[in-house]
C-alpha cells in the first residue's frame, strides 16, 4: 500500500466529513437522511477498501464481510415492516419525568395570569399537565 | 515440547528441528496459511461485530420512525462541532493504523512503534473529547431515560469543570503518574525497549487531557454562541407557546398522516386518547417541545445515544488494549515481512470501530 494512497484517502475522508457537515445544514427535507447515509456510504467503502485492503483481499473474505449487510438488511427491513404494520395497535406507556409536570403546571399557572390578555385560550401545554395529576 | 505430541502426521514439524520459523503454529503448514486462517476469522469476527451493532442501528431506526420529532429536538443537545473533530481524529487513528500495517510489513521497527503511538494518542484524545461531551449532558440532566430531566426548567449555573469530569480522569490520571515514572525510569536504566514501550504509553496518556483540553474549548465556544439559550427557553414556556408554534412550522412538511400517528408514539397527555379529533387548534398531532421534552420523548434518545457510543467507547477501549500488546511485540522486533498477522488483524478490528463511526457521527449528531 503506496503512502501517497493512504494519505489521498485519508484526505478523501476528511473532505466528505467536512461535506456532511456542510450539507446538514442545509434544509434538504426528507433527502436529508438519505443524503447523509450516502456519505457515510462512500465513506465506508473508501475504508474498507483501502485502508482494510479490500481491493487485494481474497474473494472469500470479501463475500463474507459483505454478506453481513444482506443480514443487517433483512433484519433492519422486517423490524421496521413489522413496526409499520403494528403502528396503530401498540399501547405506549406515559413516562413523565417529575420535572415535566412542574413545568406543566407552571405553563397553566402561568395561563391562568395570561388568560386576560391572551387572544387565544385554547391552549397545548394548558391541557397535558392535567392529565399528569 | 513433548515430541509426543507430534505422533500424527507431523513429524517433520517436531519441535526439536527448528527448520521452520519461530512464529509459525505447529498446526500451519507454512506462514500463508497461517496468515490466510487468521485473516478469515478476524473477518468472520467483524461480521458477528457489524451484526451486533446492527441490533442498536435497529433500535434507532424504530425510534426515529416513530417520533422524528423526538430525534431533531434531542440532537441540537449534541455538539456537532466536538462530533466531527472526533471524527477526523478517529480517521487520522485509522491513518496511522494503515500506515503501521504498512511499516510491519516493510520490516520497519521504528516506523511501526511510531504508528502504533500515534493512533493510541489519538484513540485517547477521542476519548477525553468523548468525556467532555457526556459530562457536559450529565450535568445538565441530559441522561437516559429513566433519569432524564426536562431541559425547559432552567438549570442551576455549573461554574467550572463538571465533578463528573474529575472522576472520569482518575484513571488516565494515574496513567500519566504511572507511566511518567516507568519512562523516566528506563530512561535512566538505559533500558531502550522498555523506553520505546513506556514513552508511547505516556504519550497515550497525555494524549486524553489535550482531547479534554480541545473538547472544553469547543464546549465553551458553543456555550458561548447560545449562552442565552436557557432563559430563552424558559420565558418561552412562562409566556406563552411560542415553542408550540416552532414545532408546528418544523413539520408542516410532513404529512398529516404521520403526524397522527406521531403523536400516539408521543406518550404524553391527552394526545394519545384524542388521536385525530385532538382539541388542539393546530396541525394535529404535532407534539410541542414540551411533550418530546420528557423522559418518553428526548429521554429515549438519549438512552439510543448513550447506548450506542458508549458501546462505540468501549471497542476503542478494547482496541487499545490489543494494541498495547501489539506495541510491546514491536518493540521486541516479532514483526516482518513474513509475519504481521497481527498487525493486520487489529488493524482491520480498528478500521472497523471507525467504519461503525462514520455512520453513528451523521446519523446522532447532524439531524436538523
Amino acid at each position: 500500500m503506496p503512502v501517497w494512497q493512504l494519505l489521498g484517502v485519508f484526505f478523501a475522508l476528511i473532505i466528505l466529513t467536512l461535506l456532511t457537515v456542510f450539507q446538514s445544514t442545509l434544509d434538504l427535507g426528507n433527502l436529508e437522511l438519505a443524503l447523509s447515509l450516502l456519505i457515510a456510504t462512500v465513506k465506508a467503502s473508501l475504508v474498507m477498501l483501502f485502508f482494510m485492503h479490500m481491493i487485494h483481499d481474497k474473494p472469500l473474505n470479501i463475500i463474507i464481510f459483505l454478506s453481513s449487510f444482506i443480514f443487517v438488511a433483512l433484519f433492519l427491513g422486517f423490524t421496521l415492516m413489522d413496526a409499520a404494520g403494528y403502528r396503530d395497535d401498540v399501547e405506549l406507556k406515559q413516562v413523565d419525568s417529575p420535572r415535566a409536570v412542574a413545568v406543566a403546571e407552571a405553563d397553566s399557572h402561568a395561563d391562568d395570569e395570561n388568560h386576560a390578555s391572551e387572544d387565544h385560550p385554547a391552549d397545548n401545554e394548558s391541557d397535558s399537565p392535567e392529565e399528569g395529576e | 515440547m513433548s515430541h509426543t505430541a507430534d505422533a500424527h502426521g507431523h513429524d517433520d514439524h517436531g519441535h526439536g528441528d527448528h527448520d521452520h520459523p519461530p512464529f509459525l503454529a505447529h498446526h500451519f503448514d507454512d506462514p500463508e496459511q497461517q496468515f490466510d486462517s487468521g485473516k478469515l476469522g478476524m473477518w468472520l469476527f467483524l461480521v458477528t461485530e457489524i451484526l451486533f451493532f446492527s441490533g442498536m442501528f435497529c433500535a434507532y431506526a424504530l425510534y426515529r420512525a416513530r417520533n422524528p420529532e423526538v430525534w431533531t429536538y434531542s440532537s441540537q443537545y449534541l455538539n456537532a462541532t466536538l462530533g466531527a473533530f472526533n471524527t477526523g481524529v478517529l480517521l487520522f487513528s485509522s491513518l496511522s493504523m494503515a500506515w503501521g500495517v504498512r511499516c510491519a510489513q516493510l520490516r520497519q521497527r521504528t516506523g511501526l512503534v511510531i504508528a502504533l503511538a500515534v493512533t493510541l494518542g489519538c484513540a485517547s484524545m477521542f476519548l477525553g473529547v468523548k468525556a467532555i461531551e457526556y459530562t457536559h449532558k450529565w450535568d445538565i440532566g441530559l441522561l437516559p431515560a429513566g433519569a432524564y430531566e426536562t431541559q425547559s426548567l432552567p438549570l442551576a449555573h455549573h461554574e467550572g469543570l463538571s465533578p463528573w469530569l474529575y472522576t472520569l480522569s482518575y484513571i488516565p490520571a494515574a496513567c500519566v503518574v504511572g507511566f511518567g515514572i516507568w519512562y523516566l525510569l528506563t530512561l535512566v536504566g538505559g533500558d531502550r525497549r522498555r523506553s520505546e514501550v513506556a514513552g508511547p504509553l505516556l504519550v497515550t496518556a497525555l494524549c486524553y487531557f489535550v482531547g479534554v483540553g480541545i473538547g472544553l474549548q469547543f464546549q465553551e465556544a458553543e456555550e458561548s454562541a447560545h449562552s442565552n439559550h436557557p432563559e430563552a427557553h424558559s420565558t418561552e414556556h412562562v409566556n406563552g407557546h411560542s415553542g408550540d408554534g416552532h414545532a408546528d412550522e418544523g413539520h408542516e412538511a410532513e404529512s398529516h398522516d404521520e403526524d397522527t400517528h406521531a403523536s400516539d408514539a408521543i406518550p404524553a397527555g391527552t394526545m394519545v386518547s384524542t388521536g385525530e379529533t385532538s382539541e388542539f387548534d393546530v396541525v394535529p398531532g404535532a407534539p410541542s417541545d414540551a411533550m418530546v421534552d420528557q423522559r418518553g420523548g428526548a429521554g429515549l434518545f438519549f438512552s439510543i445515544y448513550y447506548c450506542m457510543t458508549g458501546v462505540h467507547a468501549i471497542h476503542i477501549l478494547a482496541g487499545m488494549g490489543v494494541m498495547v500488546w501489539l506495541l510491546v511485540r514491536a518493540t521486541k522486533d516479532h514483526f516482518n515481512e513474513e509475519y504481521f498477522g497481527p498487525v493486520d488483524y487489529v488493524g482491520l478490528y480498528w478500521h472497523l470501530v471507525d467504519l461503525i463511526w462514520i455512520y453513528l457521527f451523521p446519523l446522532l449528531y447532524l439531524i436538523k
